[in-house]
């Protein structure tokens, strides 16, 4: 190789090019690379979800008001999770909560094992029907919210009309009637999210293999048997999973029952997440609602443990 | 000898993760049955003392062995 001045302006230019990531990389561990991989997502992380949940738990043990910042922040220890501990309020917004969680996930249960079942039929046009069923399940809650409301009119509503095809009941006020609007928040829901644990349960039908039902005819087992000792015990960690999931998605219920009932008549239909809200956001009570939001969190942490675990049985 | 190596063993036993999982999770629907419940004020009092315990603890178990 001659030392040619072209050859020496090549090296140069060479010199002066950036080397490429590959061969900057190519020096570094794959843990050091899996590391810069994973820190932007940590930082989101860090930043986004575990500094505001141990700035919330640091001020659920204060006073502090969002509403006046200037204010001297005073600690208080648990006083405000033994006044919540203590309040009968609040105990009754959790039990409007139970109230809620328990019915839809009972509906919802009955009512989406009895459609996953009835489509695994194969039936002519089970896949349109299908669709049609999963429908409800992809709008947003707040339009549903709105729309149920229309539905719930006691003098235009279809459902008054409906209702009073069957007997002559009047007009019927589901939102506006301290009995009914319980049921009429349960309704909407089932409405809703039934679609859902029918297709966890129709995953779980379809995985059952075709020769257990045969060999159960060769034994001479009859329907109830088959569903009893095959379909329901192989569906069940599938529909334990849809109830679990639900069952913490219910118990953070606020949109649609906000748009629906705001938590009225009342307070019949507060649940308390949206009681929560009002507190943070209202009330400007700051610390107490942090204690409030504190108990919710954990509660929904610990189920959402059983959740995971659940998740695995099924895996396994 | 034998008898540490037996001494090690019951502890490994002991803080099998299967059973201390079971009680966790047993601690969390408890304290959740008691947060929603509507007979006793006082059950719902301690209801959010179960149910952190149950969740601290299913954490730390979950750390043990199979």
């Amino acid at each position: 190789m001659t030392d040619s001045p072209i050859n020496g302006v090549a090296e140069q230019v060479a010199r002066g090019t950036p080397q490429p990531l590959a061969t900057r990389f190519r020096g570094l561990s794959d843990r050091a690379i899996a590391w810069i991989f994973i820190s932007p997502t940590i930082v989101l992380l860090l930043a986004i979800n575990i500094f505001p949940l141990i700035w919330t738990v640091y001020l659920s043990f204060t006073n502090y008001r969002a509403n006046r910042p200037g204010r001297p922040i005073e600690w208080v220890g648990t006083r405000n999770y033994e006044r919540l501990l203590g309040s009968e309020d609040i105990w009754g917004y959790l039990q409007a909560t139970a109230h809620f969680v328990c019915w839809t996930m009972a509906l919802q249960v009955l009512l989406g094992l009895g459609l996953a079942l009835l489509i695994n039929r194969n039936f002519k046009g089970a896949g349109f029907w299908t669709t049609v069923i999963l429908i409800p399940m992809m709008l947003s809650p707040a339009v549903v919210g709105v729309f149920w409301t229309y539905l719930y009119q006691p003098q235009t509503g279809i459902f008054s009309y409906i209702l009073n095809l069957f007997g002559d009941f009047g007009p019927i006020d589901m939102i506006g009637s301290v009995g009914l609007a319980p049921w009429s928040i349960i309704i909407v829901d089932t409405w809703m999210w039934t679609p859902y644990i029918m297709l966890l349960c129709l995953a779980g039908l379809r995985s059952i293999p075709e020769y257990l039902y045969e060999a159960a005819e060769i034994d001479r087992a009859n329907a109830l048997q088959k569903f009893w000792h095959i379909t329901l015990p192989r569906v069940l960690p599938f529909l334990m999973l849809a109830v679990l999931f639900r069952g913490i998605e219910n118990f953070k219920m606020f949109d649609m029952v906000v748009e629906l009932t705001s938590g009225g008549p009342g307070s019949t239909t507060e649940l308390a997440s949206i009681n929560l809200k009002r507190e943070a956001f209202e009330s400007w009570r700051t610390g107490y609602s942090s204690a409030f939001a504190v108990i919710l969190f954990v509660t929904v942490f610990g189920l959402g443990n059983i959740y995971v675990k659940a998740l695995n049985r099924v895996k396994q | 000898m034998s008898e540490t190596r037996n001494q090690s063993v019951g502890l490994a036993r002991f803080f099998r993760r299967g059973p201390w999982e079971n009680a966790a999770t047993a601690a969390i629907a408890a304290g959740v049955v008691m947060l929603m419940q509507p007979f006793s004020l006082t059950l719902f009092g301690y209801s959010f003392a179960v149910i952190l315990a149950g969740t601290v603890g299913f954490v730390i178990v979950s750390h043990f062995p199979e």
